[in-house]
């Protein structure tokens, strides 16, 4: 990651922003934060695939419920070191991803929304029928987890793991997209007919970044587990993947820092909004339209911009009209 | 192994009634440049969907350097060394030229799965696509945007990408397409400096560079092969001139 000019600067900034003014203002905003930086992290996951691949996934919140799922059980069967807890959360989450992947991604466009769809759904009232679980109610999850010798009970000290995580996360999906993986995937998202045309089989390199973003929303779910200390087939509704999306799509696609900004944005917005009226969707829903239609490339492009930086070169933002004639016409001018 | 390269044996494909492809059978030699020709809705596009493996054959059978690839995949077929170039543009708009060509020359390595390391810092990717970009004539575009490029550019770069997977034989549909006179030009020129080095199948509208370049020609007219030969052959063909070019007056090719 260059951390030399505007951009490094600005994202310095936006560091010591949430290193610094959550704790300055008190315990509500450290837990709004962590709240941030969890959905944060499970857009960014979306992003992988969404910004960088093409796909468009409406399931995601299921990857995310499932890591909740396996790591609130764990804890309540008294396995609290995190450093158990959580890669086992993300191996879960990963392995269902596998599965789910290994189905959908032989569909393509609006078959691939619907069937993401679908496997959330399943994995939703798989959920809700686990009685022993508190069925549809969910079940209270004991206590946090411990990292090593460190309690995770204070909220300033979990809401500083859950940022290193995220720090490490996006660094980590930094480097997959500019590795020769990352490049496969963008080919794939600009033209999945030239990538099979050059030899890369499209399949395998899209069922692995399924795995890998699928690991990361269950990372964020695990943690998710630890900050709520209550996980319910909520955390695996349609609704929650829709918001995840409308994060994304919020803050930039293809970016990175813009799903986190995203959730930010999202969230401040529900927050305040909701406190003077239950309709606040009203209008958020026009607020969503006006992005995808006025704003070229998000909150994160935005920012860039007053900051003078230019669009990267190489990173032309996901265009909304046309991916949607995408997933309309997913193999444009194929031959008879 | 025979002295050709690809093997085209009896390959049907109907949509319902239309039989796009009827019962071809056409055997390309090692080195050759052969040409395929045919007017609008002859069944080209067709064929080359079922060379690359886009569409599969109703019945029939193609060999590649002595391999049935029948049932293979378009990325399979590529990485035995068919490569193409598409009719329509077909690139990746948001790479820089100098990316484009050297993901093809990544899809030379056994596979990608590789995490870690800048794509772009690597060498072995880097400077082949430098050179290949410099073979195509757009050596100082290589950091140029490919989606900014102009259309004669595109067809250049089409060219790099499918040189870029080391082919044995290049399928190239239509590479003068849409060109200007300058364009038209330097591609047919380009398109000489290959002949020779690979075996090449060349579909295209424009005569003079198939007459120019082709070591033999085949016709292609409702879907079958109706001639196979040498320019004058085809030129002195009766059964081309009527199928074929008496049409071209009043068809209006580009």
């Amino acid at each position: 990651m260059t951390l030399f000019g505007r951009r490094g600067i600005l994202l310095l900034l936006l560091l010591a922003a949430a290193i610094v003014l959550p704790p300055y203002f008190g315990t509500y905003y450290t837990r709004f934060a962590t709240q941030i930086a969890i959905y944060g992290m499970a857009a960014l996951s979306i992003d992988l695939l969404l910004g960088y691949t093409g796909l468009i996934t409406f399931g995601q919140a299921a990857l995310f419920g499932v890591g909740a799922y396996a790591a609130g059980m764990l804890t309540v069967y008294g396995v609290t070191e995190a450093l158990v807890v959580w890669p086992c959360a993300v191996a879960v989450s990963m392995l269902v991803a596998l599965g789910i992947g290994a189905l959908s991604l032989r569909t393509r466009g609006f078959q691939f929304i619907m069937v993401t769809l679908a496997f959330a759904q399943m994995t939703y009232y798989f959920a809700q029928s686990l009685r022993n679980w508190g069925g549809d109610d969910g079940f209270t999850v004991p206590q946090r987890d411990h990292l090593g010798p460190l309690s995770l009970a204070d909220h300033t000290t979990f809401y500083y793991v859950v940022l290193v995580l995220l720090v490490l996360v996006a660094a980590l999906a930094h480097r997959i997209v500019r590795s020769q993986f990352g490049m496969v995937i963008r080919g794939i998202r600009d033209n999945e007919r030239r990538v099979a045309a050059i030899g890369f089989p499209p399949y395998p390199y899209k069922l692995v970044v399924f795995v890998i973003a699928g690991g990361i929303a269950g990372l964020a779910g695990a943690l998710m587990a630890n900050h709520a200390k209550f996980v319910s087939p909520a955390t695996m509704s349609w609704q929650l993947s829709g918001e995840l999306l409308a994060m994304v799509i919020l803050g930039s696609a293809n970016s990175l820092i813009g799903p986190i900004l995203g959730a930010a944005f999202f969230l401040a917005f529900r927050d305040v909004l909701s406190d003077f009226t239950e309709h606040w969707m009203l209008f958020f829903g026009p607020l969503l339209v006006a992005r995808v239609l006025l704003v070229k490339d998000g909150i994160w492009g935005m920012l860039l911009r007053a900051a003078g930086v230019a669009d990267r070169p190489d990173e032309p933002k996901v265009d909304y009209p046309e991916a949607a004639e995408r997933i309309a016409d997913p193999e444009p001018g194929a031959s008879r | 192994m025979s002295e050709f390269l690809l093997e085209i044996d009896h390959l049907s494909k109907a949509f319902g009634a239309l039989r796009a492809t009827d019962d071809v059978t056409l055997a390309i030699r090692k080195g050759e440049t052969h040409a395929l020709i045919g007017p609008n809705g002859a069944g080209k596009t067709t064929l080359v969907g079922q060379l690359t493996g886009e569409l599969k054959p109703d019945a029939g059978r193609i060999s590649f350097d002595g391999r049935d690839i029948t049932a293979l995949s378009t990325a399979r077929r590529a990485r035995l060394g068919l490569a193409r170039s598409f009719q329509i543009t077909s690139i990746f708009d948001s790479f820089t030229a100098q990316g484009n060509v050297a993901l093809a020359v990544q899809a030379t390595e056994p596979h990608s799965f590789r995490f870690w390391r800048p794509a772009e810092r690597i060498a072995k990717l880097r400077q082949p696509a430098r050179r290949l970009l410099d073979d195509v004539g757009l050596a100082r575009l290589g950091d140029r945007i490919a989606s900014k490029m102009s259309h004669g550019q595109h067809r250049q770069l089409e060219l790099g990408m499918a040189l870029a997977t080391r082919p044995l034989m290049l399928l190239l549909d239509e590479p003068m397409a849409g060109l200007g006179i300058e364009e038209s030009r330097a591609m047919s020129a380009l398109l000489a400096s290959v002949k020779g080095r690979y075996t090449i199948l060349l579909i295209e509208h424009d005569m003079d560079v198939v007459f120019s370049l082709a070591d033999r020609i085949s016709v292609l007219v409702g879907g079958r092969i109706i001639a196979s030969g040498t320019a004058d052959e085809i030129r002195n063909h009766p059964g081309v001139r009527v199928a074929y070019l008496g049409e071209e007056d009043d068809e209006a090719q580009c």
